[in-house]
């Protein structure tokens, strides 16, 4: 399969991460290549949205190395982190817009808390972001207001508010409508390519996400189990690969939690 | 006995994270004051909002000290003493006390669901993720609004109760006492200590109420049943801290008396 540009913007070798007993990732790598669309696909509760949350600072890995843009990740300080965050973005699974300021602000919110700019550079900055996402007529809105899709676009402007180098989006697709699932799916696209950033898109939304991308990683047991271009992911035989993309309940990847034999169980012999 | 020993060592952890969480807050002080907007923001919704409870209670309290005060002092003659009563009662102790009780039922709990919704709907990590310091940017200005409003709001009960609809209205207008008497009695009897320790006890339950309402929203699970719990709790403590504080400091004040 083919690899990654030499040069990533992130390069993650040997991760290691448990919550309590339960192992999350044990001995993952991953690169994610400069000015590209890569995804990270996986079952639910595999630990997409932990590595993110890894790559952001949030969560210390146990074991391993995160460097992102030359920055060793989990050795910076408090003051360090908070610096190296204003180039990157978390776009959370629920927007995470704040409630008590309208989209306008909501948007403006990380130019007025990180830049010194006049307000009516903010509001130009602000009115050209909401205008790439299709929202500037609903600028003075609140978040309440706004259909679950509008609140993802909204948060799509917030993240690049600040040109970020690299924008993490945490299942950007899940719970949309076909119409907003496409329009979210060509923003991503359009965003990365329009402002030269990096993108990295954790999900389940199969067709969506590998029609966007460049580069997929497929995450089974704490590992990579599969990683190539989209092509070489809807080509290839592996069963589990196969069972995940075309959503079947059982196979390599069982329906059944670990339990007892079934009529053990309802004689109530199981012990 | 293992559980009474793991309830007090529970207890004892619990304490000393939230005086962590309380220097950290007070180290975020001295940034959150140079945005006087957002100050301005939380005073409005923590202190003015709660002024319509405020002044009602006051007023109720008043009345009601003024009813039962009037019919104890009349038996002796003193009823020109009711001015004294009714405002001693109230700047030493049912002032501070109620307010900081209302105050708690009223702003902190709000406080607490506030900080705990945006916990639970990942608005707390989005600031994080932003490089904007949650405790700095929602939490500060919470906790001194909170600061700031007690004493004044604990003043409006005390005008509330004392001169205006309280002691005032029942005292002089309804059961007619004197308002010359009414009034100097006040002021030859009321000293500044008496004002002063009112204004220290409300300024104490101020920092405590907002201290546990603040402590509890951060540090919620982040359900809808972990946000109902930390309201509860910040409700219940509040009271309670307020109470036995009011004791401690009660009892300090009246040493040397």
């Amino acid at each position: 399969m083919s690899t990654p540009s030499p040069e990533p913007l992130a390069r993650i070798r040997g991760l290691h991460f448990r919550f309590g007993p339960r192992v999350i990732f044990d001995g993952a790598d991953f690169d994610f290549a400069r000015g590209k669309v890569t995804a990270v696909m996986g079952p639910s509760g595999i630990g997409k949205t932990t590595l993110l949350r890894i790559m952001g600072g949030q969560y210390k890995p146990d074991a391993g190395t995160v460097h992102v843009d030359g920055v060793d990740v989990p050795r910076l300080s408090r003051r360090e982190l908070f610096e190296y965050r204003k180039r990157l973005a978390l776009m959370f699974q629920n927007g995470a817009l704040l409630t008590d300021l309208n989209v306008f602000d909501n948007v403006a919110f990380p130019l007025r808390e990180h830049t010194n700019l006049p307000e009516s550079m903010i509001a130009d900055l602000v009115l050209m972001k909401l205008h790439a996402v299709g929202l500037r007529g609903a600028r003075d809105l609140f978040p309440e207001e706004c259909s679950g899709g509008m609140q993802r676009r909204i948060a799509f402007a917030r993240a690049v508010a600040l040109d970020p180098m690299l924008v993490m989006y945490d299942e950007p697709f899940t719970g949309q409508d076909p119409i907003n699932l496409g329009v979210l799916a060509r923003l991503v696209r359009k965003l990365n390519d329009a402002l030269g950033t990096t993108s990295v898109i954790v999900s389940h939304d199969v067709a969506e996400t590998l029609d966007i991308s460049d580069y997929v990683y497929l995450i089974s047991d704490g590992k990579v189990a599969a990683q190539g271009t989209p092509a070489e992911i809807r080509a290839s035989g592996d069963g589990s690969i196969r069972q995940f993309l075309k959503g079947e309940a059982d196979g390599p990847v069982p329906f059944h939690v670990k339990a007892p034999e079934y009529e053990a169980d309802l004689m109530g012999e199981a012990a | 006995m293992n559980h009474l020993i793991d309830v007090v060592v529970a207890f004892l952890r619990g304490c000393g994270r939230a005086t962590i969480f309380l220097g950290i807050v007070l180290a975020a002080v001295p940034a959150a004051m140079l945005r006087p907007r957002l100050l301005a923001q939380q005073v409005y919704s923590v202190g003015v909002l709660s002024m319509v409870i405020i002044v009602v209670s006051g007023s109720f309290v008043g009345m009601v000290l003024a009813l039962q005060g009037y019919r104890t002092l009349v038996g002796f003659g003193a009823e020109e003493s009711l001015g004294v009563l009714v405002a001693l009662g109230v700047v030493r102790e049912l002032g501070p006390v109620l307010t900081a009780l209302l105050f708690a039922g009223r702003a902190g709990s709000a406080l607490t669901a506030e900080i705990g919704l945006m916990r639970a709907t990942d608005q707390i990590s989005g600031m994080e993720m932003m490089a904007v310091d949650p405790v700095r940017r929602v939490v500060a200005p919470r906790f001194i609004a909170g600061f700031i409003s007690m004493p004044l709001l604990a003043a409006i009960f005390s005008v509330m109760a004392i001169g205006v609809a309280g002691g005032h209205l029942i005292g002089v207008q309804l059961l007619g006492v004197d308002a010359g008497a009414y009034w100097s009695q006040i002021h030859a009897q009321v000293e500044f200590t008496d004002v002063w320790n009112g204004v220290v006890k409300s300024l104490v339950f101020g920092t405590a109420v907002s201290w546990i309402a603040v402590y509890q929203g951060y540090h919620a699970l982040p359900t809808s049943s972990g946000v109902s719990d930390a309201t509860k709790n910040t409700v219940v403590m509040s009271s309670l801290a307020i109470l036995a504080l009011d004791f401690v400091l009660t009892a300090f004040m009246f040493e040397g008396v």
